[in-house]
């Protein structure tokens, strides 16, 4: 195995570029290092970007958005106020991802690259219209979060390419996100389900919503019924009980050993539900630390 | 010795000192299984089949033995033949013959220079299999039609004509069962099951082993049990058994698991073929899980009568375990402590001890109880609430007391079961009010104690302090309780005793840490070695005095002159006979051994307290419970220790963990991602009572406490998610998904 630590994201594109057999980059490792101990994955060539400088920043842009490296760790993220006031769903999803030492490896890009369709941190990236920046042999593009994985284990990116950057929009006024996961213990698991909602309102009316389903299909779901469920309403009982029909109308799941077919769709729909309502109370300027079931 | 003997004058019997292990573990000094090396070391690692079941029809292993670095590969062909019953078993089990017989079975092992040499090695060993149909379920497998795993593994107490996976047969009872049931009110039949669970424990199996051409051979390893490790080994590999010296490491958790061998004969005979030189063998969580022994997997009939007024007048239960692809499965101690702790006039048992493919289980805490445990207190409970009657009244009602015939048989002698109920009403959370959708549910438990062969040394040092030497290693905390008793018997501080556990060179035969007798029989034959070097101190005492041996009595760390009539002298404290024991006759030490008697069984009973989500399925523990006889706490802290640790392995069993196997019978779970024991956070503090009923068997009056704990949570939580929502559950484990469509058949 040959490992590599470019210092600047040009020189990682040529080694990219000219890699031979299995080939992954080191962000955190969380995903990679376990892989390789597992003897699941055992790449030919390593490329660590933590050598990159700016690689740990997390800035405001001109805008009011943010720009998040790709090295930055879970523990980075939640220590930041001012990015967990903006956008808590999507800190609060990569705060889930593993223990205390986990996160302070692991990253945004990485449980996002990995393509695991239960990554905990995707879905909140999803519903908050975040994208990622891409460098490759043919220069630079901008993609959705929702149009990197390609399904379990792959992603779209293009062989030299990698992500130098995620972008977050600006939060603006009367927003509020959310995720929440289900697992069948309280730390320590894959989710069986995750759902973020990420919403906007006039005075009590949703006038802008985006809602994601992870670990439902074999990629992370933007579900645009569900979002439409809700525009438009005061979150009542009615726009419940259709935004929970369409969150589970959007699932498309495997029967596995974390759960069934039914269970994972029927809990699709209560946990739509539930961070529908999080999400509202975030918009209506409640501060929730924390979210869970 | 009376009752008030016990309370009384006790000065460190009873405290909660720090533990003598405690520093070593938490600095790292502490040496576990795989800390040990030696000079020329080699690493092993075993190719393990990934079929269920399959004929081996041809083992490659050139390729594996060209790799520069490789030094030793071993087949079943390395290993003696004419091996006959158990013996074979563990053979078969150590290394594969015939046929794979379970995932992971092990068919080769390699030892090279490094262990990623050997593991590279490894994958290049080509097996050739024929794939056979498989069984993994206890009810397909007892099933006429269903896959022999082999034929005539039954053994006499199968009666003729029972399908060919049934290689035990038991039934037992007394009274008249069908008169029993007639004088019932209301009597009510259930069918229960159990998932097969892990021990689970930290450190997985690990060894170094070191055998000679002459069949010399020494082991380190991290067991429950050296000379069950010695002489299952030399059994496997044709040696003698005292030519093989076995060293037990400090060990990382066991629970039953390590009172067996799996891969430890492997490191002898790689040695062996490796000229000699020492080889590793280190298991990864995924071998732990899918080659060492877990619990038996359970499918079980429960009959219980009973009277408007709770009394109990019949109860009949038919269990079937499977124990994996041998004999073993405890469904006899499942079906002794599944009513053991009622009054039943009439009652009877049938057990069938099944084959499958899966790997040997081993004991787990308890083994067999908890099983029996859910069936029983779970069918009870369904019970209580069709008459409407209080299941704690109930329990009472039909709690057995010291000189009640047992369901199983013997007569009880003394024991804790009312004191525990009683205790456990009288605790606050019993008290504590519940709301929507959370619900309390309550259950007792039992397990024996187990007196075993015990061979314990102890010597006083120079300086006067004291060693103990046992032959059980520490896995709950003995050493801190043999300290405690040794220093109480003696007479001098707890820091001042040493115990050690030592190797098989050392002492006679002793049997492992199991059935909850280190406390209580190495703790026993403690007190008296330690007794014996008393009365030698008496005796030099009594030299330099000039007086009679009996005229002098020990107390508070000194020989004093029994009474005015012995004579006047000074007390004479241990430090000043120790120093010159040279001088007046030589080292003062004292030696117990037997197959140890006067066991003192204890009961358990829990509360737990549950929330249950309507819309997700998912248990949330708000309270829990646990109240327990332990007959004498030694080191209460330590017996907190082993309830709430029973407790927390009882709850994964019964909430989220199991044995998935796909369908063509691999494992699919074998990682602690997806095995799920409870994590720290999933639960509150659990709450303890050490309720005490003196063993009159015991010199302090020491129950084993280890096992009971794990009993009561499986049926304690099924009750209680019935009290929550409604639904009952009778399919071990209650996972969200489970709970959930319960809920959702409910609702129609
Ligand atoms: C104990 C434990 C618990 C865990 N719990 C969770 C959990 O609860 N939820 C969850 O979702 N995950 C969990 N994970 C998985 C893992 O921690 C996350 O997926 C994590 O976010 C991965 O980030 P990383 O930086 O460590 O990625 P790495 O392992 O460094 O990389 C992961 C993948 O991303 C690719 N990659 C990295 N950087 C880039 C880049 N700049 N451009 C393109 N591709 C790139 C790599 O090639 C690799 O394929 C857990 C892992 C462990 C070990």
């Amino acid at each position: 195995m040959k490992f590599h630590s470019p210092t600047s994201f040009a020189e990682a594109v040529v080694l990219a570029q000219n890699s031979e057999g299995v080939l992954r980059y080191l962000a955190g490792g969380t995903d990679v290092l376990v892989q390789m101990r597992a003897g699941i994955v055992t790449p030919d060539e390593l490329i660590d970007l933590k050598k990159i400088p700016g690689v740990f920043d997390i800035t405001r842009t001109a805008e009011g958005g943010w720009t998040i490296g790709v090295g930055v760790s879970g523990a980075q993220l939640g220590a930041h106020a001012e990015l967990c006031a903006d956008w808590p769903g999507v800190v609060d999803g990569m705060e889930l991802v593993g223990s205390t030492q986990v996160q302070g490896r692991a990253t945004l890009v990485g449980n996002l690259c990995n393509g695991s369709p239960a990554a905990d941190s995707v879905p909140g990236m999803v519903a908050a219209g975040a994208t990622v920046s891409i460098t490759g042999p043919e220069g630079d593009r901008i993609l959705a979060i929702e149009d990197i994985p390609a399904g379990p284990g792959r992603t779209n990116l293009t062989k030299g390419e990698m992500i130098t950057a995620i972008n977050l929009p600006p939060r603006g006024e009367n927003g509020g996100d959310c995720y929440l996961r289900f697992i069948p213990r309280t730390e320590m698991d894959i989710a069986v389900v995750g759902c973020a909602v990420n919403l906007r309102l006039d005075g009590d009316t949703i006038t802008e919503a985006r809602v994601s389903l992870g670990a439902v299909a074999p990629t992370v779901l933007l579900v645009q019924d569900a979002a439409d469920a809700i525009i438009g309403t005061t979150l009542d009982d009615e726009a419940v009980a259709n935004l929970m029909a369409a969150a589970s109308a959007a699932c498309n799941p495997i029967s596995d050993k974390r759960g069934t077919i039914e269970f994972r769709t029927d809990v699709a729909g209560v946990l739509a539900k539930r961070a529908a309502k999080f999400a509202y109370a975030r918009a209506k300027g409640e501060v929730i630390k924390g979210t869970h079931l | 010795m009376a009752k008030d003997d016990l309370s009384t004058h006790l000065k460190y019997v009873g405290t909660r000192p720090d533990r003598p292990d405690g520093l070593d573990k938490v600095t790292g000094r502490a040496r576990y299984g795989a800390d040990i090396a030696a000079a020329g070391m080699l690493h092993a690692a075993v190719v393990r089949s990934p079929h269920a079941h399959a004929r081996i029809i041809k083992i490659d292993t050139s390729k594996a033995e060209a790799v520069a670095g490789v030094k030793a590969v071993v087949t079943r062909a390395d290993f003696p033949t004419g091996l006959t019953g158990e013996d074979w078993n563990l053979q078969e089990n150590t290394m594969a013959g015939d046929k794979a017989l379970y995932d992971g079975h092990a068919v080769a092992a390699v030892a090279a220079t490094t262990s990623l040499l050997a593991k590279e090695a490894a994958e290049l060993v080509e097996v050739e299999y024929e794939i056979l149909p498989h069984v993994t379920d206890v009810d397909e497998a007892i099933k006429p039609d269903a896959p022999v795993i082999r034929e005539g593994a039954a053994d006499a107490s199968v009666p003729e004509g029972m399908p060919a996976n049934v290689v035990k047969y038991m039934e037992f009872g007394h009274g008249d069962i069908e008169a029993g049931f007639a004088e019932a009110d209301l009597v009510m039949e259930n069918t229960y099951k159990t998932e097969a669970t892990h021990q689970g424990y930290i450190e997985p199996q690990a060894c170094m082993g070191q055998l000679g051409k002459d069949g010399k051979g020494e082991m380190w390893v991290s067991t429950q049990g050296h000379w069950y490790i010695r002489k299952m080994s030399a059994a496997v590999l044709g040696l003698e058994a005292s030519q093989l010296r076995v060293t037990p490491s400090e060990i990382g958790g066991g629970f039953g698991g390590k009172t067996t061998i799996f891969m430890e004969p492997l490191s002898l005979a790689l040695s062996k073929k490796a000229g000699g030189r020492p080889v590793k063998i280190v298991m990864s969580r995924a071998e732990v899980l899918r080659a060492t022994g877990p619990t038996a997997s359970a499918s079980m009939d429960v009959k219980i009568g009973m009277k408007k007024d709770g009394t109990l007048t019949a109860a009949r239960a038919e269990f079937r375990m499977q124990g994996g692809a041998f004999p073993g499965a405890p469904v006899d101690m499942a079906l002794y402590c599944a009513f053991a702790a009622y009054k039943l006039p009439n009652v009877e048992h049938i057990g069938y001890d099944v084959l499958a493919n899966r790997p040997k289980c081993a004991a787990y805490r308890a083994p067999g109880s908890p099983m029996g445990a859910f069936a029983a207190e779970s069918l009870l409970d369904e019970m209580c609430h069709k008459l409407g009657l209080d299941p704690l009244e109930v329990r009472k009602k039909n709690a057995v007391r010291e000189g009640d015939k047992s369901s199983y048989g013997p007569k009880f002698g003394s024991i804790g079961l009312i004191e525990t109920l009683d205790a456990l009403e009288n605790h606050p959370n019993m008290q504590a009010p519940l709301g929507p959708n959370q619900g309390r549910g309550i259950a007792t438990g039992y397990w024996f104690n187990h007196g075993g062969e015990t061979s314990v040394s102890m010597a006083i040092s120079e300086d006067g302090t004291a060693q103990v030497s046992v032959g059980t290693p520490d896995i709950g905390g003995s050493r801190a309780s043999i300290a405690l008793m040794t220093a109480e018997a003696l007479g001098i501080p707890y820091e001042n005793v040493r115990v050690n556990v030592v190797e098989t060179g050392a002492l006679g035969v002793n049997e492992p840490t199991h059935g909850s007798r280190a406390t209580f029989a190495s703790g026993k034959a403690a007190v008296e070695s330690t007794n014996q070097a008393i009365a030698e101190m008496c005796r030099r005492a009594a030299a330099e005095w000039g007086i009679a041996p009996e005229a002098v009595e020990w107390r508070d760390g000194a020989a004093h002159p029994a009474g005015p009539n012995a004579g006047d002298f000074p007390p004479m404290s241990i430090q000043e006979i120790a120093v010159k024991m040279g001088e007046t006759g030589g080292p003062i030490s004292g030696h117990h051994e037997g197959n140890l008697d006067g066991v003192g069984a204890s009961f358990g009973a829990h509360a737990v307290d549950v929330e249950v989500d309507p819309e997700t399925g998912r248990t949330t523990i708000l309270r829990y419970l646990v109240v327990q006889d332990a007959g004498r706490a030694i080191h209460p802290a330590y017996v907190e220790g082993q309830y709430q640790g029973g407790a927390v392995q009882g709850i994964g069993w019964a909430l989220n963990e199991e044995y998935i196997y796909d369908d063509k019978g691999r494992l699919q779970n074998p990682v602690f991602l997806d095995y799920r024991i409870p994590v720290a956070s999933d639960l509150p503090m659990i709450d303890t009572v050490i309720v005490e009923v003196p063993n009159p068997g015991h010199p302090y009056g020491v129950r084993g406490v280890g096992e009971t704990g794990i009993t009561p949570p499986l049926p304690a939580l099924a009750n209680a998610i019935q009290n929550a929502v409604g639904v009952r559950m009778r399919d071990l484990p209650m996972s969200p998904v489970k709970v959930l469509a319960a809920i959702k058949a409910q609702n129609g």
